[in-house]
């Protein structure tokens, strides 16, 4: 399979659906994502993340209830598959892995 | 409640156009959600803004909806179905459809005419190998500052030279100069041939090709010359001919060193032989003025520029050859540029062109003429698809119901629009044969550089124009329909708002009809001015004059025999034929003002010339019969240079005796003349006229005839010719012939706004009648009730054409003033002479147009004002 890595992008992504838990729709995704980096989001950046990851099998979504302030268009809710769990996982390993080969730096943290 | 913000309409409706359906409602709820928050944020403007932007920014590969195989399958599928349902409502239909086809014909062989132009004109000078690369050097003259604008087609010999031997940057230069041609004698043959000087560049420059000769030296030696195929035919009867001698004029002899292809009827210029340009160096070697630097008159040069990017630095060198040239003639300067090839035939109208062009005007002109012309037909069509819809929207509804989608109904109505056109093309195609020998009479320019042959090229265009228009005329319609809401049409057909733009058609109508009115008056007033200017009292007499041109005959041979015809009561000789747009200058001072020098119109003349054209001498006498060897001393003089030189224009006699120097020669004034019309009817009078006496300068006789029966008259002067000169064909016109055909261009251009004021009326007599079938149609019910309860046929007649009278009549008011403003105010000012305008015309065209719509108008109201109410009403 093609491009089953993540991006640093994507990774965020997937762990903010994650971390939204039952409530990732785009803009919650948006919101919640520029309220950790502090850098603002694009929604047309985060819907073009979510269609790739939703390709890549990492995610899946389902239309969820309409609201008034959505002109009465349903809501896209995102989670985040057991591949998509996987593939954060490994990333999270090839990070710590990376991170414990560093001594200065993770006694500099730990102290 | 307050109505909440929205979104811009057209934003979300193109969203919704180019999203995927599975993407598009999260995609618009996101959008709505954040254009919410943006209000609140911003207000609602910036908003908006911001709205559209994202919009925009997600038209991104993934979110662009793909083309459905499956529409597009049952798009092929269905055109069988379309074609034939098609063809079906034609049938039905039969007057909507004659009207659209007749209307959209008439005004497609306009269409087709102006794409045979073009094309025509495309497929110029084609057959250059590197005509993407051959400019001609053109000029500008400007003499103490003054400049009249005027671009000239020619440059100086001097110029010419200079770039073919100093200017690098091209492949070669080839120059033309006028004036080679005569009688061609070999052997026992004479005939009358003409064309160019040529240099030997002429072969590297253009692709003339040569079956006999060697291009490269052929126009290289003097007296050499090269003959086209059908000059070698006729001189020998047969193509081969190099190594032979030709003698020109009995005079000089010149080897034949080529023979060309003949050149192709598109070429922009045209000869029948060529003479090598060193010809020149040896006859005119001790003439100082052929190589003069303002000598610019006579000589064409065109180079070979292979690189587009030395075009610049190719300029500035001729400026700068400019710059050092001017200085050689005082207060003159001569400015020089390039003109591409491609834009000779339609490109400025630059003066001394080497053969007739075109010209950008007449293609803008045109090209305008046309737009409008099928703008208004297209309309029609649209208009009367339209109107139709009360009968076809149950169709559409039905359409609908079963399954097709807006695109499959816009599908419908375009296939329906292009067959039409194709129908129509048919129709027109016929027209463009009938009209095309007449439009290219129209004017000498056409006659002799438009073919307008039915190619499969030009067929071809004719096709693509057909199907562009039907689509284009058949869009409307299709979205029109495509927008009907299925459950509305079967439910209740009167909740389709056909009559919503009633007022836009009526609109339509008048300006249809403003534009026809325009455009009839606007003839009629030309037509006028025509008349006019052909009776126009020129100042002197040319009636049953006939001008024969001498051809290079001895006057006084001619003369003779002529003399000894019965009919003839007088002959005269003169250099050119004044009053038909034939100028001759000359300069003139006065001795004792030496400062001051003009330019005098001229002609030379007899001692018979004045009587016999009753030209009005205020003061002096006629000229007397002088011989040829006698030396010229004697001047007559108009009024006007009289004025010109403060001589006392109040007391002519005065002058009398007074020595003026007439192109350096002193003459003494022996007469002074009432001013006359020396140039044209329509242009100004007060031009200051010589008259000299100096009959071995005859061009013309003129021929005063008293006959009963001219056309014998003539037939016996042209026997007599044949017996004096057997090469050339006799050449003589009346000179109200020739003042009529110096206004051929002003007659022209009332053929041509007449047949398009022709078109106009008739597309829009066909979009009134169409109009007026319809309404009448829709009424039929309401007028059947008005009659049962007691109505009369005048009456209901009335009731249905009184809103259509009211149109035209707002035409009327409208386009009559118009057009009287137009020209008075621009047209009729740059005409010198004109006479004023009256209102007969405004009257006369308002009466036929009215005439003719109440002649529709009233047969369509009284065929429904006819009709028996109980079967209308028994049928519903």
């Amino acid at each position: 399979m093609k491009g089953t890595n993540l991006g640093e992008f994507e990774e965020l992504v997937l762990l903010t659906i994650a971390a939204l838990v039952n409530d990732a729709y785009s803009v919650a995704i948006c919101d919640e994502l520029a309220r950790h980096t502090g850098r603002s989001v694009k929604l047309g950046v985060v819907h073009a993340v979510l269609n790739r990851l939703e390709e890549k099998g990492f995610i899946r979504s389902k239309l969820g209830e309409a609201t008034q302030v959505r002109g009465g268009k349903r809501k896209r809710y995102y989670s985040v598959t057991s591949s998509g769990k996987a593939a954060l996982i490994q990333a999270k390993e090839v990070r710590d892995q990376l991170w414990s080969l560093i001594p200065g730096l993770s006694v500099k943290f730990s102290g | 409640m307050k109505k909440t913000p929205q979104p811009p309409r057209w934003a979300r409706a193109l969203l919704a156009w180019y999203c995927r359906p599975s993407l598009l409602e999260d995609l618009e709820g996101d959008l709505n959600e954040y254009f919410a928050r943006h209000c609140q944020e911003y207000g609602v403007r910036r908003a908006r803004w911001i709205y559209v932007a994202d919009v925009i920014k997600f038209m991104r590969p993934y979110t662009i909806r793909k083309p459905s195989f499956v529409n597009y399958l049952i798009h092929t599928l269905m055109i069988g179905s379309y074609i034939k349902t098609s063809g079906r409502t034609l049938v039905r239909n039969k007057l909507f459809s004659g009207i659209n086809i007749a209307g959209l014909a008439i005004s497609m062989s306009v269409g087709l005419l102006l794409i045979g132009v073009l094309v025509d004109i495309r497929s110029y000078d084609q057959f250059h190998e590197h005509r993407d690369a051959i400019y001609r050097v053109t000029a500008e003259y400007e003499y103490l500052g003054r400049n009249n604008g005027e671009v000239m087609a020619t440059t100086s010999l001097k110029a010419a030279r200079a770039i073919e031997e100093t200017f690098t940057g091209h492949q070669g230069v080839a120059i033309l100069r006028r004036d080679f041609g005569g009688d061609v004698r070999t052997g026992e043959v004479t005939i009358p041939l003409s064309g160019f000087w040529a240099n030997e560049g002429m072969f590297t420059v253009f692709s003339f090709e040569l079956i006999e000769g060697n291009p490269a030296t052929a126009l290289k030696e003097p007296f050499s010359v090269v003959l086209t195929e059908e000059s070698a035919r006729k001189l020998w009867g047969s193509t081969t001919g190099v190594g032979k001698t030709i003698v020109l004029n009995n005079d000089r002899a010149y080897t034949v060193t080529g023979i060309m292809k003949d050149i192709p009827d598109l070429s922009h210029m045209h000869f029948q032989m060529l003479a090598s340009l060193s010809t020149r160096g040896v006859l005119m070697s001790d003439n100082k003025n052929e190589l003069a630097w303002d000598n610019m008159w006579n000589t064409w040069a065109y180079v070979r520029i292979p690189d587009a990017t030395a075009l610049e630095q190719f300029q500035k060198n001729l400026d700068a050859l400019s710059a050092r040239e001017d200085k050689t003639v005082p207060h003159t300067h001569i400015s020089l540029s390039l003109q591409p090839l491609g834009e000779i035939m339609a490109g400025d109208n630059l003066s001394n062109q080497i053969g007739p062009v075109l010209g950008n005007i007449f293609v803008w002109i045109f090209s305008t003429l046309c737009g409008v012309v099928l703008l208004s037909a297209g309309f029609n069509y649209t208009n009367l698809s339209i109107a139709r819809s009360l009968r076809r929207s149950r169709e559409v509804g039905i359409r609908k119901v079963i399954g097709a989608r807006r695109s499959h109904v816009i599908g419908q109505f375009m296939v329906e629009g292009i067959m039409l056109s194709l129908l129509s093309l048919v129709l027109s195609i016929g027209l463009f044969v009938f009209l095309r020998p007449h439009f290219l009479e129209m004017e000498n320019s056409m006659r002799e550089t438009l073919r307008l042959e039915l190619s499969p090229v030009l067929i071809g265009w004719f096709v693509v124009f057909a199907i562009a228009l039907g689509a284009l005329a058949g869009f409307f319609p299709a979205l029109f329909y495509a927008r009907i809401q299925a459950i509305q049409v079967l439910k209740d057909m009167s909740a389709v708002h056909v009559f919503k733009r009633v007022t836009m058609r009526k609109a339509l109508i008048v300006f249809q009809y403003a534009i026809s009115l325009m455009l009839i008056t606007g003839t009629l007033i030309i037509y006028r001015q025509y008349k006019h200017f052909l009776a126009f009292d020129l100042g002197f007499n040319t009636e049953n004059i006939l001008n024969i041109q001498l051809q290079g005959n001895k006057a006084d041979v001619v003369l003779k025999e002529l003399q000894e015809m019965s009919e003839v009561q007088g002959v005269s000789k003169s250099a050119l034929i004044t009053s038909v747009g034939n100028y001759w200058g000359t300069s003139m001072k006065d001795p004792e003002q030496p400062l001051d020098s003009a330019n005098v119109y001229l002609n030379f003349i007899d001692e018979h010339y004045f009587p016999l054209h009753d030209h009005v001498l205020l003061a002096g006498r006629n000229f007397s019969y002088l011989p040829d060897s006698a030396k010229e001393r004697e001047v007559i003089v108009n009024e006007s240079v009289l004025k010109r030189f403060n001589l006392g224009a109040e007391n002519p006699s005065a002058v009398l005796g007074k020595i003026m120097k007439v192109d350096g020669i002193p003459m003494e004034i022996i007469g002074v003349m009432k001013d006359f019309q020396y140039g044209k009817a329509d242009s100004h009078a007060d031009r200051t006229v010589v008259f000299r006496y100096k009959p071995s300068e005859a061009e013309y006789l003129n021929v005063k005839i008293l006959s009963e029966d001219l056309p014998a008259t003539y037939a016996r002067m042209e026997a007599l010719w044949k017996k004096i000169d057997p090469v050339h064909p006799f050449q003589a016109t009346f000179y109200d012939e020739d003042i009529e055909e110096s206004f051929r261009g002003l007659s022209a251009s009332i053929k041509l706004a007449g047949f398009i004021a022709f078109l106009a009326i008739g597309i829009a007599s066909m979009g009134l009648l169409g109009m007026v079938v319809f309404t009448t149609e829709t009424r039929l019910r309401e007028i059947s009730i008005r009659k049962v309860l007691g109505a009369s046929e005048s009456t209901l007649m009335l009731l249905m054409s009184r809103g259509f009278v009211m149109l035209l009549g707002i035409a009327i008011m409208v386009a009559i003033p118009a057009t009287y403003l137009f020209f008075d105010q621009v047209v009729l000012p740059q005409m010198a002479n004109h006479t004023a305008l009256t209102l007969a015309e405004g009257m006369w065209s308002a009466c036929s147009v009215l005439l003719l719509a109440g002649v529709m108008i009233g047969a369509q109201t009284f065929h429904v004002a006819r009709t028996n109410p109980a079967a209308v009403l028994k049928s519903e």
